[in-house]
């Protein structure tokens, strides 16, 4: 069991994930999705879950819900919810949770609403799934209170509209309201805002700040954006390749990153407010395959600061005596790292200006 | 939504209107139309009277609407038979339609069955039993395995009458009796079709976003099948189904029909085919496409009030 | 781009670039002239009838100099993506002219804008739907080497020579598009327009699919290719940072018009127009301290519909300082200092004296009133 997750429940954790394993068989092997994912939530947090595609941070989000599940998966670790592992909890319990204490809003609000029916049923629809009593008029009305609150006009009206009668925007506070439903304590928001455009970005993150004040619920938001990320998050875990490979408050993150994947995505971002300086310094080459990762560290092919230690995979753990909670999978000395991950004037990751591919 | 319909059904008088234009003129393009017409055994008499009551010593454009107004106000005599063409098809209308309609709950019904089974259970036994069985129906050829069933079933070991129809008035129980192999014959081929087309979309379906959102609403994964994906993927099938339903109508089973010796329009047109008896078949020609045409334009008000997207 | 580490311009030549008037030889490589792309909206319940024009492109001026980057970026439904295609003429315009090196290709038939074609080349946004399933790299890029004129046997050599250039090995040559990821398939239409020799390459969204520490990877790689290429580049993307880092001077656009031209360096730190700022504002930066200092006025509302754009300034319904003039008159783009225009009736950040210095500039739409700017 990894450091840095106390027994959840027990210590004001709402979720607390431990050891956490998603495999995938496929006609050309193993994928190993997720490869040990570790972290806890408490109630009214924020926690980001940031990583690139094939990070796993993704299906580490849906795993929470079971939407992995299928015959070619495997897994291990637990999730525990309430008290109630989510991993080995059976079908039907797991249903009971979907939408209820648990909720999900995914990426692309056009494709992930039933385009042939009105809104309005599709909101109900969740409604009734976790309140047999309540009845269908009782439903519509909570359904417009729903979207009234997220901020779509005319809500009462709306409900009879379909999927695609509304922009890109609306959609995604529609599927918010839908979300928030049944009073999840927990919301899993997988690249939320990715599809707008920004100023709609910011009323939708503005929204979900609002509504982690009202009620009080958690937000796990999995994104790759690490301005979304700067603007709404209290805690970070850093994905690469499967792995955790640093966790830490969004202070600890981004002024003190102790990973140089972490180092490589901070500098890779263009920022508006900083020089244009002639190149960025970007991470060289891919991340590595998912079914024949490489030994040791994943991140060491792309590391310029790579050395023998790195064939052993280093622990997930905290290296600073200062913060118990910042957690890191690097082998590098913490003095070390403060000199190597400043590159020009900023952090970055160092390494040749070559493109390599 | 109500725009759309109106504005469908313009289109369709639009198409039937053309259809009827193109009938015509394939018709006209016949050398020596009057005899043609008139038959073997037509006397010169015979030939100048339809000359004139068809109006072939007229304009071209007179000559469509004489045409259209015999076939619509039911004149058109098959001189080689003597009959009124119109009251023929009247006779033969409903053994199709008892074919048509039959076969097509068989084939709807079964061929959903199928689909969502081969879908349910994709890629293990069941699904490559059933889809044998689909790609059997396709291939088989319908009037082979008609013959096949008329002779074993009906000739050799009785268990069926080998052909024939018996009216639902005279004999519901009969009728039933009669009806059975031929629906059946006629199903396999949709049958085929219809599953395969289900296991498809089906299998796309459940790939998509809104089907994860489904379960990630706490539906149960039956729900989440017929409220979500069922309700998708037979959206396509409807469309299949009207116009196959309408084929079937317009004589398109003329060789079920020939086998089982239905006395239906499909028989009737191969029979004047045979006898070259251009009346009956000039009349059917534009029968089978307008129920076509109609049947379409249904079609597609049905499917626009299914997927919202498409009322444009 | 010719800034150096600083940011700061470093000849009068690429000053004469950045304030948008004309290279040395006069002849911008781009001049694009009160150009109008309008699509026509029919309806109808037996008949279709044009009942109305979506404006995606609503009397756009703007040139391009020589070895220069333009940034366009605006949000959706502004018209960036069809502006630059109709730069293409992959869409036809409906108004205006659009001159590449002074030739007028507006109407151009097929013929004669083969020529420039050469000269012109797209790079689209999804590599994955942009490159031939079924093609093999080497067929791929062997199509613009036929049209160059490149003899047969030297298809090889000069497709290897393309794909070192943009980072990729020769053994990808045989290999087909879904073998690679997103970042290479990128490369791999950056070589595929690389190879007829085009002077200036239009992108469209060319970064946004992918990972950002892809994203700067591919970059770099456009960044050096017209170092040492000499290319110019018009940019589009809704990423204000990615445009502002490789671009020389970015156009803002909002519902077809023009809010703004501005130099690089200026955008961020003197942004003229209110909605630029709003843009620049909704951004959230990666630094949390900066993010939390930051004073951001948030835009309420959702983008107007561009069938029937407001009226006067179009974004007068969501501009925190709109008076009674910005819903009845358009304003004109008005020139201020180092080339950077914005057209406002209330423009921000700039001095009193500025705004008395400032003229109407030419490329003011032709519906627009005579206004001068109200600080």
């Amino acid at each position: 069991m990894s450091s840095g997750v106390q027994t959840p429940s027990a210590d004001g954790y709402l979720l607390g994930v431990e050891d956490l394993k998603v495999s995938f068989r496929t006609e050309d092997g193993v994928v190993r999705a997720v490869d040990g994912v570790s972290f806890g939530i408490k109630p009214g947090e924020v926690v980001a879950i940031v990583g690139e595609s094939g990070s796993g941070k993704s299906v580490t989000a849906m795993t929470l819900m079971g939407l992995t599940r299928s015959p070619n998966a495997t897994f291990e670790g637990r999730a525990l919810f309430d008290g109630r592992d989510l991993i080995s909890a059976t079908d039907e319990e797991l249903r009971k949770v979907r939408g209820g204490g648990i909720a999900m809003v995914f990426q692309d609000p056009m494709s992930s609403l039933d385009p042939v029916q009105r809104i309005g049923k599709q909101i109900v629809e969740q409604i009734r799934a976790h309140d047999k009593n309540i009845s269908k008029a009782q439903a519509y009305d909570r359904a417009a209170e729903l979207m009234e609150r997220v901020g779509v006009p005319r809500a009462r009206e709306r409900l009879r509209s379909y999927p695609h009668e509304f922009s890109g925007g609306m959609r995604q506070r529609v599927m918010i309201a839908m979300a928030l439903s049944n009073d999840p304590r927990l919301l899993l928001a997988d690249e939320p805002t990715t599809a707008l455009d920004v100023t709609i970005q910011a009323q939708i993150l503005d929204e979900l700040r609002q509504l982690r004040d009202a009620t009080g619920a958690a937000i796990i938001l999995v994104t790759h954006d690490l301005g979304v990320v700067a603007d709404i998050a209290d805690r970070i875990v850093v994905m690469y390749a499967g792995r955790v490979v640093e966790q830490g408050t969004l202070d600890e993150i981004f002024y003190d990153p102790q990973h140089p994947y972490t180092w490589g995505l901070l500098g890779s971002i263009a920022r508006i407010d900083r020089d244009r300086s002639q190149r960025l310094p970007a991470i060289p080459g891919l991340p590595p395959s998912l079914l024949r990762p490489p030994e040791g560290c994943h991140f060491r092919p792309r590391c310029p600061h790579a050395f023998d230690r790195c064939t052993q995979v280093p622990e997930l753990k905290s290296r600073l005596a200062d913060a118990p909670d910042h957690l890191d999978r690097c082998w590098l000395e913490p003095e070390r790292k403060r000199a190597l991950r400043v590159v020009g004037d900023q952090i970055g990751l160092a390494s040749e200006q070559a493109v390599i591919s | 939504m109500s725009r759309f319909i109106v504005r469908r059904l313009f289109s369709m008088l639009g198409v039937l209107f053309a259809i009827s234009v193109l009938t015509f003129l394939l018709f006209n393009a016949l050398p020596n139309p009057a005899l043609r017409l008139a038959g073997r055994f037509a006397s010169a008499a015979q030939i100048a009277h339809i000359n004139h009551q068809w109006g072939f010593d007229k304009p071209v454009y007179i000559r469509y609407f004489t045409i259209m107004k015999l076939v619509f106000t039911g004149k058109v005599i098959s001189y080689d038979q003597q009959v009124n063409v119109d009251h023929e098809l009247l006779q033969y209308l409903p053994v199709t339609v008892s074919l048509a309609i039959g076969a097509g709950i068989i084939w709807l019904s079964t061929g959903i069955l199928f689909g969502v089974l081969s879908a349910w259970r994709a890629g293990r036994w069941l699904d490559r039993g059933l889809t044998v069985l689909a790609l059997i129906g396709v291939s088989m050829p319908v009037f082979f395995l008609g013959a096949l069933m008329s002779y074993y079933l009906g000739d050799k070991w009785g268990i069926l009458p080998a052909g024939g129809y018996v009216k639902l008035q005279d004999d519901p129980a009969q009728w039933f009796v009669h009806m059975l192999m031929p629906w059946f014959a006629l199903s396999v081929l949709f049958i085929g079709v219809y599953s395969r087309v289900l296991r498809s979309t089906i299998l796309d379906t459940v790939n998509d976003d809104y089907v994860r959102t489904a379960r990630a609403k706490g539906l149960t994964e039956r729900q989440t099948m017929t409220r979500h994906v069922l309700r998708n993927s037979l959206i396509p099938i409807v469309t299949l189904f009207g116009l196959d339903f309408a084929a079937v109508i317009g004589g398109g089973a003329i060789l079920t029909e020939t086998v089982f010796n239905l006395h239906g329009i499909g028989q009737y047109a191969a029979q004047s085919v045979e006898a070259l008896d251009i009346p009956p078949v000039l009349v059917i020609t534009l029968f089978g496409a307008f129920v076509v045409v109609i049947i379409g334009a249904f079609v597609d008000i049905l499917y626009a009030y299914l997927d919202p997207r498409i009322r444009l | 781009m010719s800034v150096d580490g600083n940011g700061d311009v470093i000849d009068v030549e690429a000053a004469a670039q950045a304030d948008g008037s004309s290279a040395p030889d006069g002849t911008p490589l781009l001049a694009v002239d009160h150009l109008r792309v309008l699509f026509p909206i029919k309806a109808g319940t037996v008949v279709n009838r044009k009942i109305g024009y979506v404006h995606a492109v609503d009397d756009v001026t703007f040139v391009l100099n020589e070895g220069e980057t333009l940034g366009i970026v605006g949000e959706s439904g502004c018209g960036k993506t069809t502006l630059i295609r109709t730069l293409v003429r992959l869409v036809d315009s409906t108004g205006g002219t659009i001159r590449f090196r002074g030739a007028d290709i507006t109407n151009a038939d097929r013929k004669d804008l083969q020529p420039i074609r050469r000269e012109m080349q797209m790079v689209f946004q999804d590599p994955q739907a942009s490159l031939n399933p079924r093609k093999r790299i080497n067929q791929i890029i062997a199509t613009p080497l036929r049209i160059r004129g490149v003899p047969k046997d030297r298809f090889e050599a000069e497709t290897r020579g393309l794909l070192d250039k943009v980072g990729l090995q020769p053994e990808h040559l045989n290999r087909f598009p879904h073998e690679f990821s997103g970042g290479q398939r990128q490369r791999i239409g950056i070589a595929r327009a690389l190879a007829v020799e085009p002077k200036l390459i239009l992108l469209d969204e060319p970064v946004s699919a992918l990972d950002v520490s892809i994203q700067a990877q591919v970059i770099n790689l456009l960044d050096k290719l017209q170092d040492d290429l000499h290319l110019s580049y018009v940019f589009v993307a809704h990423d204000l940072g990615v445009v502002r880092h490789v671009s020389d001077r970015i156009i803002v656009m909002y519902l077809g018009k023009l809010m703004e031209i501005s130099p690089a360096e200026e955008l961020y730190t003197k942004p003229i127009h209110p909605y630029t700022s709003a843009l620049l504002g909704a951004i959230p930066i990666p630094d949390p301290n900066e993010n939390r200092a930051r004073e951001r006025t948030m835009l309420t509302g959702e983008p107007p519909n561009p069938i029937n754009p407001p009226t006067g300034c179009r974004f007068h319904t969501r501009c925190p300082f709109a008076t009674e003039i910005c819903s009845t008159a358009e304003p004109p783009l008005t020139q201020y200092a180092n080339g950077h225009l914005a057209a406002c009736h209330h423009p921000q950040h700039v001095t009193a004296s500025e705004v008395v210095g400032a003229v109407r500039s030419e490329a003011s739409p032709l519906s627009a009133g005579e206004d001068r700017p109200v600080t």
